[in-house]
């Protein structure tokens, strides 16, 4: 075995250990190592991907000395390390951006509480990518739930008190749905382990047997997963949510937090059940069903919405109906532009997060999308980045949502039938509804404001942590653009090492 | 009717399952729903416990040299329990003491009272 095979063991004991360390330091420690430890565990995962995509290799790591079926164990192949590149660069760049309103908006004696909680939602993300368990996958789903919730209650505030309950109580209804649906799938097969689940459902498929409860553990698990990912109609804790939180939360909680679930659903269809046996369950007709009504319902949310941040968490209903939608088509196809849009949409929606948070800021404290006006012309680098996402989002070429939109019309085309004229016209409906909202607002900042015009004076100055961090998200999606052929090629070779 | 009398653990499990999901979500009273919950978690609990179960057989504690694993219960299942309990109680904890921060604030445990008054706070 390669030293570089063992790193992302590394990266999850080192994050769960700076977890607890962080408990015993003073604020600006905490921040420090928890920034440390977020760029370490991000240069072993590059390390991670380049080996599995010189050697194409997906391999199982033994957790303990037991081998499997007794063991646990995490799997690493190509699909796991392109998720998780992203989902670092992510994290640390909206851990920087977000780290002077955090400062600002955290009170002083809980801030080590807040870089612990961003810690584990942080080692949760790793372990949901990496395991090959379905038990751990539930302890890690319920321990990303509990920090989460505090890092929606962060700011003290009864918005955001509200907003934790109202969240915790549709993860919890999802957890456990998400758990009754291992406990009988453990029943059905005896094994825990993913891979020797799918060699048990394998067998029954092929003699036909336990069809109507292996369709129910299916349907139980996607739709737990389904609610806490907030897919439409299970949405409703998720406005409050992420738009009450500071900016680092919102744009982890909508990149990371979300994406993590989405990730382990699709690793459930493809290692647990094998994708051609969930075809045959008609689960999939559901999801596309809700996917597509989130593309509109998610996109018509938004435009009604007064503030920036609202508008944004709405958005990230939209853009979670293309991931169901891209799922629903029961393609191999569909399948990658799912993953491609996990990733494209956590890198696009943690930048518009930060920047509008900031923007919010500069503009006297505002979050009525009208105040906005002129923001470029004192706060350049934030109105640029904000105008890159919505860009992004509209589908612009060049862009990684562009692709996402390529990819999900062309595996419409190939389905054909029904699927296709619904997709195609959910596309254009929703592509035209995310012009309306996020270029009418990010051509506000550009208009200069008007003699007469209410112009409130900037709460905030500016800083050098949000302009870093602003800068690397930037690059990142432009990255993600311009390289999205060679992300796509890696993506759909990977997934033939994924089950 | 013959397999759920058969199968009573499962029914019950199921059953408790069913009355602690609609306790949770349709009551608006938030220690009602914390309560749905850990009923909830118990009919999983009591579904995983009752898999693992084997009629004549004893806990998986070697005794008196019987080595045979045909003398013994599944032990994974009760493990899960544990495993799931241990997560239970933390939610419970953390849900309890957010209620009792809530009920400081606005007087009232009624969710949908609590979203009307938290709305009409500055933002």
């Amino acid at each position: 075995m390669q030293f570089v095979q063992n790193f992302p063991f590394f990266c999850i004991m080192l994050t769960l250990v700076c977890a607890v360390v962080t408990s015993v330091l003073k604020g600006r420690q905490a921040r420090w190592l928890t920034m440390g430890m977020i760029t370490a565990v991000t240069a072993m995962t590059a390390a991670v991907l380049v080996y599995t995509l010189t050697t194409g290799d997906s391999y199982a790591y033994m957790m303990g000395h037991f081998p499997a079926p007794w063991g646990n164990e995490i799997r690493i192949g190509a699909v796991e390390a392109l998720m998780m590149m992203v989902f670092c660069f992510v994290t640390l760049f909206s851990f920087i951006g977000g780290m002077v309103p955090s400062i600002r908006e955290i009170e002083k004696t809980k801030y080590n509480i807040y870089c612990i909680l961003v810690d584990l939602v942080f080692l949760a993300l790793q372990a949901l990518v990496y395991t090959n368990d379905m038990f751990t996958a539930y302890v890690f789903i319920e321990i990303n739930t509990l920090a989460a919730a505090g890092l929606v209650m962060m700011r003290q505030k009864g918005r955001n008190l509200v907003a934790g309950v109202r969240y915790m109580i549709m993860n919890l209804v999802g957890s456990s749905l998400f758990l009754l649906g291992i406990s009988i799938l453990y029943t059905i097969t005896g094994h825990l382990l993913m891979v020797n689940i799918h060699e048990s459902v394998a067998a029954l498929a092929a003699t036909g047997a336990y069809k109507i409860p292996l369709t129910i553990v299916v349907a139980l698990v996607t739709v737990g997963l389904a609610v806490k990912s907030a897919l439409y109609p299970f949405e409703k804790w998720l406005p409050g949510a992420y738009s009450n939180a500071t900016p680092t939360v919102a744009a982890m909680l909508s990149s990371l937090v979300s994406k993590g679930y989405i990730f382990l659903l699709i690793k459930f269809y493809v290692r647990v059940i094998g994708f051609d046996i969930i075809c045959s369950l008609g689960v999939l007709d559901v999801l596309f069903i809700f996917g597509v009504a989130g593309m509109i319902m998610g996109s018509v949310s938004a435009v009604r919405a007064k503030t920036t941040r609202l508008m944004i968490a709405y958005s990230s209903v939209a853009q979670i109906g293309y991931i169901f939608t891209a799922l629903g088509l029961r393609s191999e196809i569909g399948l990658v532009c799912a993953l491609w849009h996990s990733a494209a949409h956590a890198a696009t929606k943690s930048m518009l997060f930060v920047s509008c948070a900031e923007m919010d800021d500069a503009c006297g404290g505002t979050h009525l999308r009208k105040h906005l006006r002129g923001a470029f012309y004192h706060s350049p680098l934030l109105a640029l980045a904000f105008s890159l996402g919505a860009l992004n989002l509209t589908g612009v070429p060049l862009l990684s949502v562009f692709m996402t939109k390529v990819t999900l019309t062309q595996a419409a085309i190939d389905v054909g039938g029904r699927h296709m004229g619904i997709v195609l016209g959910a596309v254009a409906i929703s592509t035209l509804l995310n012009a309306v909202y996020f270029l009418g607002t990010a051509m506000t900042l550009f208009i200069p404001t008007k003699e007469g015009d209410e112009v409130l004076p900037p709460t905030v100055r500016k800083n050098p942590f949000t302009t870093a961090g602003l800068i690397g998200l930037m690059a990142l999606n432009l990255a993600m653009g311009l390289l999205s052929q060679p992300f796509l090629s890696a993506l759909a070779q990977g997934l033939a090492r994924f089950a | 009717m013959q397999y759920l009398l058969v199968n009573y653990e499962q029914t019950a499990a199921v059953i408790l399952f069913c009355i602690g999901f609609t306790t949770m979500l349709l009551h608006k009273n938030l220690l009602k729903k914390i309560i749905g919950m850990d009923i909830m978690d118990a009919g999983i609990f009591l579904f995983l416990a009752c898999q693992g179960y084997i009629r004549g057989r004893v806990a998986p504690i070697v005794e008196n040299g019987v080595q045979s694993v045909t003398a013994y219960i599944n032990p994974v299942p009760a493990g899960l329990v544990l495993t799931g309990i241990v997560v239970s109680v933390s939610v419970t904890a953390l849900m309890l003491a957010l209620t009792v921060r809530l009920y400081y604030r606005y007087h009232t445990l009624n969710l949908d009272e609590m979203i009307a008054l938290a709305g009409k706070e500055e933002v």
